[in-house]
């Protein structure tokens, strides 16, 4: 049985925030009687990650997902509730914990700007007590896996942002964690460096086993690496489970753009009992729920003379969209 | 076993830092030369005859602010402003989650700072000496050994009030503006304007308690020859570090708990 490799229970975090009022008044205002007040942005989760899970968390701007993903690797401090990493309280940073685990966030860099990568990474194996050799070892596979090679010797501020990107992957892996925390791993990458971003957590997923928490405004990096995604909203979990099953929920009906030999064909079908969205001369579109699918589509092909078909998938962001803007899913 | 492990990350730290700072050459020879303070103030002195108030020859006086040059160039010490910077634009988040504390690497930075400021260092003693060839002296090994032993708990002991310093800014976000605080007793009774033996003796006496006659008076006083008690101003540089090494890491254990990693 695979094991729980992140367990958090009743998990809340609240931040003190000073508020403004605009113009000069509310500025002296502000210096001499600043008020702040606590703001909760974290209310209440609970959820468990299995070992080896690729988990997405979907939300908002300012939903909570990153303070979530702060919180489980460590960086700040939990105001109540209880998470549990491997074994470890994160927030206690224990090096044995520390080892296991590695933080990627987009557009934010851990390497020396004015120094070749290379250097960043000999220094990040010796903090995480590698030797030389195993260093060496770890650079080149991990720079196979990344296809970068000459890029590892040019100053990081030479490199383009995806060369740079793959080089803080590098530096942030080369101790094999078990756990990756990605931040908007892809943010600003074109669609190549993206695609290839993805490729490369898939492998070191399937190879290494590790456990891979993800946050990202891009569908694509969900759709492709997530079974599972946790929705968050205004700081409550909103959804927890299958990808598929929340997008099989939020549409449970397809479009079928049908066109038939005749416009009379297209009449026919029109007031046949299927539920039309528009006709168009002799193209019809129909709108049918998933489960009948299949049956549909052989009545049609069997009672109508049809020229062509076309299945349109509705666009995952708008679905999703939806999941963004709702407090509950019950699936 | 342990201390192995933390000299091989210290090590490695020290060479990435350094080829860092070599980046950096022109900028750490300008810094190198606005170090000049003690100069302008030994001119001050010398122009005035203020020397002869307190019983110090030309000569010996010209060594002190030579040698308060020197130490003032390694033991000069800016990590609460890198602290400030990293930590409101998130930048100190990828190290707190390392298995080594984030000072190590402004520690680092500094020494890896003050190697290449040494050279830079040494040409403008050169020229001091062209200028004031009577001030030539060799100080003996033993003194020689003592002053940097002298100049380095001097710079630890202001890393470790800049790095208390610093950890205000899981608190106040702008904790350098309450290093600003510390700079005008720093720059006044350490002994970078004038010799702390040229202050009342009711002042001095004050003085002495505090950790700042140590960061520059007493190792300047060792090098130069002057008289000193080296076994008091050691034994008063190692216990401030062992006042200030506990503070600090009480403060940054707190701190990071306050810490909201903001800009990431």
């Amino acid at each position: 049985m695979v094991q729980n490799i992140i367990d958090v229970r009743n998990l809340s975090k609240s931040f003190d925030i000073s508020s403004k009022e605009p113009g000069l008044k509310g500025t002296i205002k502000h210096f001499f009687n600043r008020k702040t007040k606590s703001l909760k942005v974290i209310k209440d989760i609970s959820f468990e990650i299995k070992e080896g899970e690729i988990v997405g968390f979907l939300g908002a701007n300012g939903a909570g997902k990153t303070t979530i993903l702060k919180m489980l690797c460590g960086l700040i401090y939990p105001s109540e509730g209880s998470i549990l990493v491997s074994g470890h309280l994160p927030f206690r940073r224990k090096g044995n914990f520390l080892k296991n685990i590695t933080l990627i966030m987009g557009q934010k860099q851990q390497l020396i700007w004015d120094l070749p990568p290379i250097e960043s990474f000999y220094l990040n194996a010796s903090i995480y007590d590698l030797d030389k050799f195993e260093a060496k070892k770890r650079i080149k596979k991990l720079s196979e896996m990344l296809e970068i090679d000459e890029e590892l010797f040019i100053p990081v501020r030479k490199l383009s942002l995806g060369q740079r990107m793959k080089s803080e992957l590098l530096a942030a892996l080369i101790h094999e964690p078990n756990i990756l925390f990605l931040d908007e791993p892809t943010l600003g990458l074109d669609i190549n460096a993206q695609r290839n971003l993805r490729k490369f957590l898939k492998k070191y997923n399937k190879d290494t086993n590790a456990t891979i928490c993800l946050t990202s405004h891009y569908m694509k990096d969900i759709t492709s690496l997530c079974e599972r995604v946790i929705c968050v909203h205004e700081g409550r979990i909103s959804y927890d489970g299958k990808l598929n099953l929340l997008l099989k929920k939020l549409s449970p009906v397809k479009e079928i753009l049908i066109v038939c030999r005749s416009e009379k064909d297209a009449t026919r079908l029109e007031s046949s009992g299927f539920t039309v969205k528009n006709k168009i001369k002799n193209e019809i579109t129909l709108k049918i729920e998933n489960n009948s699918i299949t049956s549909s589509l052989k009545t049609i092909l069997n009672n109508f003379d049809i020229e062509d078909l076309f299945i349109n998938e509705p666009p995952i962001d708008e679905i999703i969209g939806k999941v963004l803007i709702k407090k509950d899913y019950d699936i | 076993m342990i201390s192995n492990l933390i000299n091989r990350k210290l090590i490695t730290l020290f060479k990435v830092q350094y080829s860092n700072m070599l980046e950096y050459r022109v900028e750490i020879a300008l810094w190198a030369i606005s170090g000049i303070i003690p100069f302008f103030m030994l001119n001050i002195w010398t122009n005035n005859n203020l020397n002869e108030s307190i019983n110090i020859s030309d000569v010996m006086l010209s060594r002190y602010f030579l040698c308060a040059f020197f130490v003032r160039q390694f033991s000069v010490v800016w990590v609460v402003f890198s602290f400030e910077e990293d930590s409101l634009m998130g930048k100190v988040s990828p190290y707190l989650i390392q298995p080594l504390n984030p000072f190590f690497r402004y520690f680092a930075q500094h020494i890896a700072e003050q190697i290449t400021r040494f050279p830079f260092a040494l040409i403008i003693a050169f020229f001091f000496f062209i200028f004031n060839p009577e001030s030539i002296w060799i100080p003996n090994l033993g003194i020689l050994l003592l002053s940097i032993v002298s100049t380095f708990l001097s710079f630890l002991i202001q890393f470790l009030i800049q790095s208390i310093v610093a950890c205000l800014c899981f608190w106040t976000e702008k904790a350098s503006s309450i290093e600003r605080l510390l700079f005008i007793p720093t720059l006044f009774l350490s002994g970078l304007l004038a010799p702390v033996v040229s202050f009342p003796a009711y002042v001095k006496s004050w003085i002495y308690l505090t950790p700042f006659p140590y960061l520059i008076d007493f190792p300047a006083n060792l090098l130069s020859g002057n008289e000193t008690n080296i076994s008091g101003g050691l034994s008063m540089q190692i216990l401030w570090i062992f006042v200030l090494f506990p503070l600090f890491k009480k403060i940054w254990s707190e701190g990071t708990k306050k810490y909201t990693a903001m800009g990431s």
